[in-house]
């Protein structure tokens, strides 16, 4: 009795439910949009290693003179151009108070939340400026403060948040359209394909026309 | 030992698991196609690092 290969156990398509939804939910969480489909598996082992990995470059891009997570921060202004935010805004909801941090410092107010994801200053005498009624606050850090203190773990910080990004870019992908076609699905149809090469080379050479 | 490098490592580790699990819907497969990745992956850095080394002992010597 010839052996019939095992079915792969989720076909592409199945429980993707809606993959717009699922698509959106990935972006905003990491595994949301899987949670929603119900592949609970894949759910936590996404969640746990992309957003570990973005909450690792936070981690690295913190400390307490510059500030915490200093490495996310969102800015397009002359010499000081974030192209990584483009790949950390990937991340979806966890990037998202870097937009309301450029916000607030765009129209002059002091960044708030203890001035996480917030944009450093480019020049010192730029606002906001420290609060003299608060001898605690020691005012906004500028790029080369922020830069100097965290020393090589700026760029390691922003390296780690950057790829978590891209890397839900892909889950997102595997949210709205499943997995790639699994390998002993491709191993069949590369077996029937040469099965049928196979049956042609048996039948002969086809007629050329003179 | 103060190496920037071993940072690499867990970044490796964390894209061969997304990777592999846009290629598998099963937890097994997701982590055995993923040991295959990083392997494959730190192995070519590995080449890459024996070459550069070599150069540099040329250059040095």
């Amino acid at each position: 009795m010839p052996e019939t290969p095992d079915p792969p156990a989720v076909g592409p398509q199945a429980h993707l439910k809606d993959p717009l939804v699922a698509g959106v939910l990935a972006w905003l969480v990491p595994g949301l949009g899987h949670l929603y489909q119900g592949r609970y598996p894949k759910a936590v082992l996404l969640l746990v290693s992309i957003l570990g990995t973005f909450l690792y470059g936070l981690y690295l891009g913190s400390d307490k003179e510059a500030g915490w997570g200093r490495v996310v921060y969102f800015s397009f202004r002359k010499n000081d151009v974030r192209l990584y935010y483009l790949c950390q805004v990937g991340i979806g909801l966890s990037a998202l108070p870097a937009l309301v941090q450029a916000d607030l410092v765009g129209r002059g107010k002091s960044p708030i939340w203890h001035a996480l994801m917030a944009p450093p200053k480019l020049h010192a005498g730029d606002p906001p400026q420290p609060d003299p009624n608060n001898p605690d606050d020691p005012g906004q850090r500028t790029c080369d403060d922020v830069v100097r203190s965290l020393a090589r773990f700026f760029e390691l910080g922003s390296l780690y948040t950057a790829i978590a990004g891209l890397l839900n870019v892909l889950a997102i992908y595997d949210a709205c359209c499943g997995p790639v076609l699994p390998e002993p699905a491709k191993k069949q149809d590369h077996e029937d394909e040469t099965e049928q090469d196979e049956s042609k080379r048996k039948e002969g050479p086809a007629e050329t026309p003179a | 030992m103060n190496n920037d490098l071993w940072y690499a490592l867990p970044l490796v580790l964390v894209a061969s698991l997304v990777y592999a699990a846009t290629r598998h819907e099963q937890i097994g497969p997701i982590l055995r196609h993923a040991v295959r990745i990083a392997v494959w992956i730190l192995g070519f850095m590995g080449v890459i690092f024996v070459v550069l080394w070599g150069v540099v002992w040329l250059v040095d010597h």
